[in-house]
């Protein structure tokens, strides 16, 4: 009995499908979980679904490239998503031109602060210089910051955790922070949460307001390509 | 569905190709995105089947980033050693990139 369940592990362990399985089977169960906590920041789904997934990896013994060989199947359409953002944003372009101004300043403003924050800080506080280099695209939509921290030789997979991180941290800090400010117009509140914190602070933005879901969306977007245009020159002034 | 899917691996197709061609250095499906959006600014609407895929694409975008997540993994002993810097860069510059996008679009509203 062992001895043919060991021998069906060794199929399942070679092959691609176990990984993309269970990378989708842990998402399920984390959304769930995510529902059932009335969708409470702090129940991010990704965050919970990367526990369980590292979890097992530890348990299983099973090296992360083994799982990866999988798993690259829902990897691979971070670059086609990324694409598809140009059908929202071309949705909010009425919207992008009524605002030109208000909206290109803040884009420009958070577009900067975001990097040179978190890179100035880190600095500050002693960290490698591969650190610093994951670190800066921290704000912006994982696929697009992925892409950035491989072509600033930074380490891709964890700028994925760092932007995850940020996308959850600005979920939970917003409100607080904008309420300091005492800033109430929904559209401004939407905007500096979907370019501090992407699609994990829009997706939160729409739970509260359409109006506050679609600028966070159209900041998400807009920031996302400003930064992937921006962040070569930025590192060309910093003397990389 | 087939069809949206075509035409976004078109696009990010193109925009490696031309990333690679020119060394922009920018990632490839930036590039891709961009040529989409002229592309539908000039023909003035975004056809509904197109819509309605991306939209089903993008709402599951955060399943997208769990397998670079779990890479994880491989960086626990960096993020054990870098902790302090690492999440004091976090919380704080979230905060921060919030408050000044906050008070510079109020600003320029009036």
């Amino acid at each position: 009995m062992s001895g043919k369940f060991s021998e069906i592990w060794v199929y399942l362990a070679a092959s691609p499908l176990l990984g993309l399985t269970v990378t989708l089977l842990a998402y399920q169960g984390a959304f769930w979980i995510y529902r059932k906590a009335n969708m409470n920041p702090l129940a991010n789904p990704v965050a919970i679904s990367v526990a369980a997934l590292v979890a097992l990896l530890w348990f299983t013994d099973t090296p992360y490239p083994v799982y990866f060989e999988g798993a690259q199947f829902v990897h691979f359409l971070l670059g086609p998503a990324v694409v598809a953002l140009a059908v929202p944003l071309y949705a909010n372009l009425e919207m992008l031109k009524k605002n030109l101004l208000p909206l290109g300043g803040a884009l420009l403003a958070g577009s900067l602060i975001a990097p040179i924050s978190a890179v100035g800080i880190g600095w500050a506080l002693g960290a490698s210089r591969e650190t610093l280099l994951s670190l800066a695209p921290k704000s912006v939509t994982a696929p697009i910051a992925m892409g950035i921290a491989e072509k600033l030789g930074g380490l891709p997979s964890l700028t994925a955790v760092l932007v995850v991180s940020t996308g959850i941290l600005g979920a939970v800090l917003a409100r607080g922070t904008l309420n300091l400010l005492r800033i109430d117009d929904h559209a401004v509140r939407g905007f500096a949460v979907g370019v501090a914190a992407h699609g994990i602070g829009t997706a939160r933005a729409f739970q509260v307001s359409e109006t506050m879901g679609a600028f966070a969306g159209l900041a998400m977007g807009l920031s996302g390509l400003l930064t992937a245009f921006l962040f070569p020159l930025l590192l060309r002034l910093w003397g990389g | 569905m087939l069809g949206t899917f075509t035409l976004l691996l078109v696009y990010q197709l193109i925009g490696e190709v031309l990333v690679r061609s020119t060394g922009l250095p920018v990632p490839g499906p930036v590039v891709g995105m961009l040529l989409l959006f002229v592309t539908l600014a000039a023909r003035g609407s975004a056809p509904t089947w197109l819509r309605d895929t991306c939209q089903g694409l993008l709402s599951h975008l955060s399943l997208l980033f769990v397998p670079a997540g779990v890479g994880v993994l491989v960086h626990f002993k960096r993020l054990g050693a870098e902790w302090l810097p690492i999440s004091v860069a976090l919380v704080a510059s979230t905060v921060i990139t919030i408050g000044v996008t906050a008070l510079v679009m109020r600003a320029l509203q009036k």
